[in-house]
């Protein structure tokens, strides 16, 4: 069984036998993984019927809950780490969600795509038009994603709000690193894996 | 050669059990014996690790799935659900479904006869609480055999049970599913019932509740009860789709007297018929035993507290037009046992069909009951 690239790279940040909150957990497979490598107690939020089926097949504990919503049902510090992959530029307060996970959680772990990647920007400065890629195939009227940033919007808004960077990976589609993105990461980054605290 | 559908549990045959060690109830009485009568479909495996228990709402009973003979018109009430290959499948578990305690389909209640008197309880049978019921329901597993139960599903009044089990006996429940429940009634719920209980009261034919002795039975209280009850149970919505102002005549008539609506028709109907078939006793103490559960009560009101030694994984399903249970009581209990870090999870189904969608083959609450009943491990 192999575990998706991003989600490899999250699990290494994980402590066996902690506590995990996944928001938008989705079919589940971050979870499972955590629970059957490293007696992981995790819950999920998710609100895809589909995907909570799968969830709810294979013995996660699931909630049907829209992170959009409110966490307000989850208690200050119940969770060692909360988890958000690839569902920040979806959310309407990306923000209050972003101070939710840490009131929550004693960590964030959080993923998003770059929108300053030299990619976008080429688009965006060629054609003037909004990016519409393979990995990103929405226009913009239909998309879910409606809060793209950039890894430095991401970063003002940690230090506006004190927020720790513990770690950050920047890798390209298929979550790999290289010295390259490193260098550069704003403009050759695609998506960024971020460990938070406070 | 059988005329019952493939997925269908078939024949069934109501069993009945004595029990003969008194029983303490809640309330400080004591019943000296009582009979249980329940069903059962599937297999007990060897381990005796398979055991679903069903537990019944408001005015359910044993009759959960499959058919009493060849010729009875509908299955038991939650046949959408129970046998060979539907959501709780009964070719993996063995289903045991009964008659509560106080009701009035064959487990001792107001219309047995009370053997110290010789005469039928009425009014006499003691309130009985959710606690009560399942200590008897335990008692059942007792005789069968069966030390852990692989799940306790229950909706409504049945997902109280279910609850309870888990409260009550924690080594003794694997799973739990609670379906459009609530952790307690809320003022509002324990306002309909005591509008359908002053229905029944203030009926002449209800001699308090001795109406038996007098060879009536108190009809017009138990329809007027049910068609209070039946309001709750459906949603605005359905109620707009299904009936909307239509009119059973082509004019009004200017009258109190002559049923114009569609929708009054349906409500006499449904009360007629109850009333028909429904023990008025029963039916009290029934609402008696929604409005007394509240089982953080004896833990200050903090549900977390009250969970704190619950050892069952908890499916809890809400459907979105329910107002009598609404989503946010089934989220109550879903957050109480998140605060006792049990494990959870929660589906909240679109149906319009307001309370009554728990008793429906709505195609995702099937398909996610099915889900998490196949994933509990049962041994061959």
């Amino acid at each position: 069984m192999s575990l998706r690239a991003d989600l490899q790279i999250i699990e290494q940040w994980i402590r066996p036998g902690s506590r995990v909150l996944d928001l938008g957990c989705g079919e589940g497979e971050l979870l499972r993984y955590l629970r059957d490598h490293k007696s992981v107690q995790g819950y999920g939020l998710e609100i895809d019927p589909t995907k909570i089926n799968r969830c709810l097949e294979t013995g996660l504990s699931v909630i049907e809950q829209n992170l959009d919503h409110s966490l307000d049902n989850f208690a200050d510090g119940s969770f060692d780490t909360v988890v958000m992959t690839q569902s920040l530029q979806a959310l309407h307060y990306p923000d209050r969600v972003i101070e939710d996970m840490l009131r929550i959680g004693h960590e964030a772990i959080i993923t998003f795509p770059n929108f300053a990647h030299w990619r976008c920007r080429f688009y965006l400065g060629t054609k003037g038009r909004m990016p519409v890629s393979e990995f990103m195939p929405y226009t913009w009227y239909n998309t879910p994603n409606i809060h793209f940033c950039t890894f430095q919007d991401f970063e003002d808004l940690c230090r506006s709000r004190s927020i720790e960077i513990l770690d950050r990976l920047v890798v390209d589609q298929t979550h790999r690193t290289s010295r390259i993105t490193a260098l550069w990461p704003n403009l050759l980054g695609e998506v960024a894996i971020y460990r938070v605290t406070r | 050669m059988s005329q019952f559908p493939a997925d269908s549990v078939g024949l069934v045959t109501p069993q009945h059990q004595s029990f003969v060690e008194p029983l303490r109830l809640a309330c400080g009485r004591t019943l000296a014996g009582y009979d249980l009568v329940y069903e059962t479909y599937g297999q007990l495996n060897a381990n005796r690790s398979n055991a679903v228990l069903v537990c019944h709402a408001l005015s359910g009973h044993h009759h959960a799935a499959g058919y009493h003979s060849e010729d009875e018109r509908k299955p038991g009430w939650w046949d959408a659900c129970i046998g060979p290959g539907k959501a709780i499948d009964t070719n993996r578990f063995f289903v045991v479904s009964l008659n509560n305690l106080g009701g009035c389909h064959g487990s001792t209640g107001p219309c047995s006869t009370n053997p110290e008197t010789g005469k039928s309880y009425g009014a006499s049978f003691p309130i009985l609480t959710v606690e009560d019921w399942v200590n008897s329901q335990a008692r059942l597993a007792d005789m069968l055999g069966i030390e852990v139960w692989a799940a306790v599903v229950g909706g409504s009044l049945g997902g109280m049970q279910a609850l309870q089990w888990t409260i009550s006996y924690p080594q003794r429940v694997r799973h739990c599913v609670a379906i459009a429940t609530a952790p307690k009634l809320s003022a509002q719920n324990i306002a309909f019932n005591e509008v359908a209980r002053q229905a029944i009261i203030t009926d002449p034919d209800f001699h308090n509740g001795d109406y038996a002795a007098f060879g009536v039975i108190p009809k017009r209280g138990l329809m007027l009860a049910r068609m209070v009850g039946h309001i709750t149970y459906l949603s605005d919505d359905s109620m707009g789709e299904k009936f909307g102002r239509e009119l059973r005549t082509d004019r009004l008539n200017y009258d109190f007297t002559s049923v114009e609506f569609q929708v009054e028709s349906y409500l006499r109907y449904q009360g007629q018929e109850f009333s028909g078939r429904f023990d008025a006793n029963t039916y009290l103490l029934m609402t008696k035993a929604l409005d007394y559960f509240d089982p953080a009560e004896a833990h200050g009101g903090d549900l977390a507290r009250t969970l704190e030694h619950v050892e069952a994984r908890f499916l809890v399903i809400s459907f979105t037009t329910d107002w009598r249970f609404s989503p946010a009581r089934s989220r109550e209990l879903v957050n109480g046992l998140l605060a006792a870090r049990k494990a959870v999870s929660y589906v909240e189904i679109d149906a319009a069909q307001g309370h009554d969608a728990f008793l429906l083959p709505i195609p995702r609450y099937v398909e996610a009951l099915s889900r998490y009943m196949n994933q509990i491990e049962v041994d061959r």
